[in-house]
């Protein structure tokens, strides 16, 4: 059974479609993101399933139960907000257990749960305190319990680490992780614009763009088998280099033609069925890009190309390279050093690349 | 090179600084200030004249407020009081005569406070949930609604005093008190709204949202949420409404008899008194004593209007 099922939903602000037709699935104790630029409805998709937007049309199921036209109370959601949302005449403990005093539930069943939401979150010790008196991770920890004492099926975040610094940003992330772990079969659903977030955290990944979802898979499929250009470019740090040029046919198999340059389709993994194209985009990776200098022997590096910058990046060195005409990044172990105006050979790592078709800008 | 400067000179030339630089015996620290530099005496030249402008008139009548009549006539208003006496506050309060009564302003200070007390309670109670609902709860013509509020905040007094006098009379409420106290309420309520409506706006929407998921309803926000965080705004509102009312004149006279007569009116009647001997300390101090009210409110209230309440709510 679905915990929770978008059907044909649509969001209408005046004039301006906002979301169109929107179907989404999603399977008890999954971790589903919603990702996407800011203004790709992934938030106002959020509010609308938290019921605190009213559809212009289509249903949402929560849990089989039809809840288009519940309040937000109804629903059986907790949900933690970006700016945390906290009460702030109220101390910790008072935040906590807002709802339950509004669901009316017993005393010494509310001080239960508090305690067990604190213990789980560590915030213990800040109960009697208000939120002005806590850091911004304590605070985000504040907001978190607010939803888990609900004992809600499904848990919303609407960009939860968004206004923490980087480091506790990664510390929560991991906390986030291990919270989902332990409550199993809650589902979760998480919006942010941040990939990493995304791709550490989910189970699915929605990419969204313009109200519309553009792929819903795994984080590796996302990463890896994009399904149209937009994905493609908008997943991954550094992003994926495009190369522009033709598929043609050639002796049984297929290349990709780039200038003068023939790049042979050997073992590329399509998504439809290789066909020749003659406007098409070859999507790869900067891990994806074997780099060798002039002197090393390589059966595959075989393009040359000139190395422009050299960006170290810790663990890892970025080498920007221009390969007829066009600038490649290529990721490499930062023990290996390489100046600019090097001249280097390349080669392409088909099995993780992604042909595109120009017109439809869909993954073959 | 010295031996002693080796190691900061390494650290200079480190990060690329001339060896100049560190030796430079040039400025170094916080730039020093003059007291009597150009611009201060302008500045605080232009504030001290302007603070006399607006002090000497108080000056002149607290003075003349504890100077007795003969001391007055001397005619010299800005010497201090050879002698001071306290006679004309007392009389000022509860001896003046407007027309048969004798007890001074205390019963126009009574009236007054009568008027103000639930024409504020009611204005603001009114107005701080219309603020709220429109900017916290989208409904049927929210838009309309605030429209005619606005439009309302536009309209002259003048224009509408007439109608407003058929309309209590029609009530049967017309020289009472408590057609006064709507008629304040009403007037304000545009105003008041507008306020309400922005202040509550300012407010993190997230805070409202998960109040709703929270499972708190209309009033439940309104009460347990919003005010709590309001205190500012109340404050403020107050402010206007207290000063607006004590010192309207216009419509404590259109639609009241002259047993309910605000403090207003009746300075005015003390003041403008056209039989016997003007006492000039009499009216000085009846007007101070009239104006006393908006002055405290100023004073008890500016402390808490500067302090900020809803700290922590958001991002900090």
């Amino acid at each position: 059974m679905h915990s929770v099922s978008v059907r044909d939903v649509s969001l209408n602000f005046g004039a301006i479609k906002v979301l169109e037709k929107l179907n989404l699935d999603i399977m008890e104790g999954e971790f589903l993101v919603l990702l996407g630029p800011s203004g790709c409805g992934k938030s106002t998709l959020l509010n609308c399933i938290a019921g605190l937007l009213d559809v212009s049309d289509g249903q949402i199921f929560i849990n089989g139960k039809n809840v288009t036209w519940e309040q937000p109370k109804d629903r059986g959601i907790g949900m933690v907000f970006q700016s945390y949302a906290l009460y702030p005449q109220m101390t910790v403990e008072g935040n906590l257990s807002f709802g339950l005093k509004n669901q009316g539930v017993p005393r010494a069943e509310i001080r239960e749960r508090v305690d067990r939401a604190a213990k789980m979150l560590q915030i213990e010790p800040y109960l009697q305190r208000k939120p002005a008196h806590l850091s911004g991770g304590q605070r985000q920890r504040v907001a978190i319990g607010r939803a888990l004492v609900r004992e809600a099926d499904v848990f919303l975040f609407d960009e939860p680490l968004s206004n923490l610094d980087a480091k506790l940003r990664s510390e929560l992330r991991v906390e986030l992780k291990r919270l989902h772990q332990k409550l199993a079969h809650n589902t979760m659903i998480y919006v942010t614009h941040d990939q990493i977030e995304a791709l550490t955290l989910a189970d699915r990944i929605a990419v969204m763009k313009g109200g519309v979802i553009q792929q819903l898979a795994d984080p590796h499929t996302i990463y890896n088998r994009p399904r149209n250009l937009y994905v493609a470019g908008f997943i991954g740090s550094p992003p994926m280099s495009f190369l522009d040029g033709s598929v043609l046919a050639e002796g049984g198999g297929f290349i990709f033609r780039f200038g003068d340059h023939v790049i042979p389709l050997d073992g590329y993994v399509a998504d439809t069925e290789l066909r020749p194209l003659s406007d098409a985009i070859l999507g790869v990776r900067p891990e994806h890009v074997e780099i060798r200098t002039e002197n090393e022997a390589s059966d595959t590096a075989t393009f040359p190309a000139v190395v422009d910058l050299e960006e170290p990046m810790g663990a890892d060195s970025l080498l920007w390279v221009t390969f007829a005409g066009q600038t490649l990044s290529v990721r490499v172990d930062s023990s290996r050093r390489f100046r600019p105006g090097d001249p280097v050979r390349l080669g392409f790592n088909l099995p993780m690349a992604s042909v595109f078709d120009r017109q439809s800008e869909d993954r073959i | 090179m010295t031996d002693i400067s080796t190691a900061t000179a390494t650290a200079a030339a480190s990060v690329g600084l001339p060896e100049e630089a560190r030796t430079d015996d040039g400025p170094r620290g916080p730039r020093p200030m003059r007291a009597l530099s150009r611009r201060n005496i302008m500045l605080y030249g232009t504030l001290i004249v302007v603070s006399i402008y607006y002090l000497l008139p108080l000056y002149v009548m607290l003075v003349t407020s504890v100077k007795g009549m003969p001391e007055i006539r001397v005619g010299n208003i800005f010497s201090p009081p050879l002698e001071i006496t306290f006679q004309p506050w007392v009389k000022a309060w509860a001896e003046a005569c407007t027309g048969l009564n004798c007890d001074g302003l205390s019963r126009g200070f009574w009236n007054s406070v009568r008027i103000t007390i639930p024409s504020v309670v009611a204005s603001i109670a009114i107005a701080s949930v219309n603020g709220y609902g429109l900017a916290n709860w989208r409904f049927k013509g929210d838009n309309f609604f605030f429209t005619i509020l606005i439009f309302g905040a536009f309209i002259p007094y003048q224009v509408m005093l007439y109608p407003v006098v058929i309309i209590l009379r029609e009530a049967g409420l017309y020289g009472s008190l408590t057609g006064l106290v709507i008629v304040h309420s009403v007037f304000g309520m545009p105003i008041l709204t507008l306020l309400f409506r922005n202040y509550f706006t300012s407010l993190p929407e997230e805070l409202f949202k998960a109040a709703r998921v929270d499972g708190a309803g209309y009033w439940g926000i309104y009460f347990r949420i919003m005010l709590p965080m309001s205190l500012p705004i109340f404050v403020v509102a107050m402010i206007i409404q207290v000063t607006g009312i004590w010192n309207d004149f216009l419509f404590g006279t259109v639609y009241t008899k002259p047993d309910y007569w605000p403090m207003t009116v009746q300075l005015n009647n003390i003041v403008n008194s056209v039989q016997g001997v003007k006492e000039y300390n009499v009216n000085m101090a009846a007007t101070l004593l009239t104006g006393l009210v908006p002055l405290v409110i100023y004073f008890v209230s500016g402390k808490l209007f500067v302090r900020g309440i809803a700290a922590g709510a958001v991002k900090g």
